[in-house]
């Protein structure tokens, strides 16, 4: 027993590179439901609104030119820099991941670890996606044809409460490594893991806007999302009736929708560090031109 | 002596190969053809005579589960045939396809009103290649689209697929060809103007003793896709369409397991930079925009050139519009044939009226006779369009193009990208670095530089935005029909 008394934290959403509280004003608490003396409140998570999503998005869009245009090898950095950046707070990861209850210290210990074994893999893709998933179309005439991966653009994540550190980067990093931007909505019950990424973010030189995140209920937010025509596209970790308001959303204006179990086995390297990450935020172009003197 | 003006008519050259077109075609289920539960049937016509050509099934919610039933019996069978072996069946329907090239290119022309010579030389040409380029991926898929496990990729299963008028042959083709090389089985529904090549395609497949069930054709109009489409039974479903009606899709299958992908519309941007080789960019833009009378999802239909050179282009642009033979599409000589349909006439010429009204100048230079019966439209092009027309945002489907300028490289692909589409657009200039940026900076899934509406198997093709997702041809393709 101590007498100093701590200072618990408000988590802020993270923003076009800047902390604001939503909003709206709300916050909820966030619990530690591993102490001695049963639940407590240890922190606070703003509690985003509508109006933060849509912030959120033109952030995003504003971004999202340039973070295409970046070469593979410069995304690639930034996003090893982000591994680089947190893994000297890997201790107060296991800690973010164990509040929740899920987790025993040894597993929580390997999620952490395999989060960031996660960034790595995905700071490696940036350059190599297109070797794997395009390349020259051997066409039936004098023409050179070939296909290239693009991002789609902007993107909804919706990250699980299982796994709320490597479930949240296993949707966010495949956007983020093909060039897309990214707002992302964290674990509704277990969101510090994913703030502890927001706060290193800036410190990785990802640019402003390029990766949001907002904290908040996911019943509230997957409508405004679904209904967004300035989102390109979702990736969504959600239970069925909210997958269905996604799909619904499609038919606005024909984002592309990926809906991810949210109880998958993230820690499945051969599942996650896979090309297929991809699906729903990449997008094919195929390029023809002719070939003669 | 006095010279006279010469003036050269073409003799008529009309394709001489007579079709047989049954009186009735039934529903193609588990291999067989049979008459509809209800008894009921619609006519297809000639589009450039208004003639009937003959009465087809239409298929209600009990035909359409016989057939879904019969894919799914099917599937088991299908999928397990050693993948060498489904891939001689799809080698065998590109011969037969092949084979009846000039039947099937004759019965195109009849059935949908477009000039022989496309159908002759595009649309069944590249039906057939589909089919053998994908016959071939039938034992590549785990090269394709390796799995986390290592096992073969497997297919989605029972596809129901549904496709437009414009190409009728080759969106069969697009549609089955990669689904059975995936060893999927097919409900695939024709559109209701233009069902004849599919119902032939049914006869090819009897020819090469595919195995029954693995493909069936339920013909009908919109109530009969839907059928199809809300089917629970349906493990993925595949439209090619307007995009009006793949929302409806899309919210149909929301909530379902379905897999869905949609080729939708578009209002492409065609665009002419001052240092292109003008002559080429003109016959691009004929390609672009009046090839196929303009019906076609990817159409070049919004002309965007640099100031510099607009009035040399529109001078060119007008000769050459002057050479364009509008007619029977039978006739070998024929550039711009038959509109589809009445109603599909009657869209164009509601857009060419509004066009008008809000204020665009129209050039229509062709002032030969028409065909006193048929649906004809001349092509034609507008000069004076905003960006906020009409005529500049939605899709006509019609050989209606829509001109406009711009003064920088910046300007041309804010102008371009200034749609709710993203199919297609051509880009025209002889610097190859120029070409490239303005190609990554689009946002269109085919880019056509230096050229126009050129298609290959082999080369994926497909939306970005609101003309749809999903690609069809070569690797990319194959996602869509593998789980």
């Amino acid at each position: 027993m101590t007498d100093r008394a701590e200072i618990t934290k408000t988590w802020k959403l993270f923003i076009g590179g800047a902390y604001p509280r939503s909003e709206s004003g709300r916050v909820l608490p966030v619990h530690d439901v591993t102490g001695r003396a049963g639940v407590r409140a240890v922190a606070y998570a703003a509690q985003a609104s509508r109006k933060d999503m849509r912030d959120a998005v033109e952030a995003a869009r504003a971004a999202q030119d340039r973070w295409a245009a970046a070469s593979g090898l410069l995304r690639g950095q930034i996003l090893y820099r982000l591994a680089e950046m947190l893994d000297g707070r890997r201790a107060e990861l296991v800690d973010a991941v164990r509040i929740g209850g899920r987790l025993g210290r040894g597993k929580a210990r390997i999620e952490v670890e395999r989060s960031l074994d996660r960034i790595v893999s995905f700071a490696g893709w940036c350059d190599k996606l297109e070797s794997v998933m395009g390349g020259r179309n051997p066409v039936a005439g004098p023409f050179h044809c070939f296909s290239q991966v693009e991002p789609v653009g902007v993107v909804a994540v919706f990250a699980p409460d299982e796994h709320p550190l490597l479930g949240f980067l296993s949707l966010v990093l495949p956007a983020l490594a093909c060039g897309c931007s990214v707002v992302a909505v964290a674990s509704a019950s277990e969101p510090v893991p994913a703030l502890i990424v927001s706060e290193a973010a800036p410190s990785s030189d990802i640019p402003a806007g390029v990766f949001n995140l907002l904290t908040g209920s996911h019943e509230e937010l997957v409508p405004v999302a679904a209904a967004h025509r300035d989102i390109d596209a979702v990736v969504a970790a959600v239970p069925l009736e909210l997958a269905k308001t996604l799909q619904v959303g499609v038919a606005e204006n024909m984002k592309r929708v990926r809906l991810i179990d949210p109880g998958a086995a993230f820690l499945d390297e051969n599942a996650w560090n896979d090309p297929r990450a991809f699906t729903g935020v990449t997008e094919i172009k195929t390029v023809w031109h002719p070939i003669g003197i | 002596m006095t010279l006279s003006k010469p003036t050269w008519e073409y003799a008529p050259a009309p394709e001489s190969l007579k079709v047989d077109i049954a009186p009735e075609y039934g529903l193609y289920i588990d291999g067989a053809f049979r008459v509809p539960r209800s008894g009921r049937m619609f006519a297809t016509i000639n589009p450039a005579t208004e003639e009937p050509l003959a009465q087809v099934a239409e298929a209600d919610a009990a035909d359409v589960n016989d057939a879904v039933m019969a894919a799914r019996k099917a599937l088991k069978g299908w999928r397990k045939l050693p993948p060498l072996e489904r891939a001689k069946y799809l080698f065998r329907i590109a011969r037969r396809i092949q084979e009846r090239a000039r039947e099937l290119a004759v019965l195109e022309t009849m059935d949908n009103g477009k000039p022989i010579r496309e159908t002759r030389d595009e649309d069944v040409p590249l039906a057939a290649a589909h089919f053998f380029h994908h016959a071939g991926w039938c034992d590549k898929l785990r090269y394709a689209l390796p799995t986390a496990t290592g096992e073969d990729p497997q297919p989605v299963g029972v596809c129901g697929q549904v496709i437009p008028w414009n190409f009728p042959l080759l969106m069969a083709a697009w549609k089955i060809a990669p689904a059975l090389a995936c060893g999927n089985t097919v409900v695939l529904k024709p559109a209701e103007t233009t069902p004849l090549t599919a119902l032939r395609l049914a006869e090819i497949l009897q020819e090469v003793e595919l195995p029954r069930g693995v493909v069936n054709i339920v013909t009908g109009a919109g109530a009969t896709g839907r059928e199809l489409v809300h089917h629970a039974d349906v493990d993925k479903v595949a439209f090619t369409g307007s995009t009006d009606v793949g929302r409806a899709i899309a919210t149909a299958v929301a909530g379902t397991s379905k897999r869905l992908t949609l080729e939708l519309g578009g209002k492409s941007p065609n665009i002419i930079f001052a240092d292109a080789p003008i002559d080429q960019a003109v016959e691009g833009i004929v390609s672009a925009i009046w090839v196929n009378q303009g019906q076609v999802c990817c159409a070049g239909s919004r002309l965007l050139v640099e100031e510099s050179v607009v009035d040399e282009v529109i001078d060119k642009l007008r000769h050459r519009m002057r050479s364009l033979r509008v007619g029977n599409p039978l006739d070998k000589n024929t550039d711009v044939g038959a509109i589809n349909s009445r109603a599909q006439l009657e869209r164009i010429e509601a857009h060419i009226r509004t066009a008008t009204s809000e204020g665009a100048t129209q050039h229509a230079v062709s002032d030969a006779a028409l065909p006193s019966r048929g649906f004809w439209c001349r092509p034609c092009f507008f000069t004076g369009v905003q960006p906020a027309h009409t005529i500049a945002r939605e899709e006509i489907f019609g050989p209606v193009l829509a001109v406009m300028t711009f003064r920088t490289p910046d300007e041309a692909v804010a102008r371009a990208n200034n749609t709710m589409y993203g199919l297609s657009a051509g880009i025209w200039t002889s610097r190859g670095s120029k070409a490239y940026e303005v190609a990554r900076q689009i946002k269109a899934g085919v880019i056509w530089c230096n050229t126009f509406n050129q298609f290959d198997a082999a080369a994926p093709f497909g939306g970005y935005r609101e003309s749809g997702f999903g690609r069809e041809g070569g690797r990319a393709g194959l996602a869509a029909y593998l789980a």
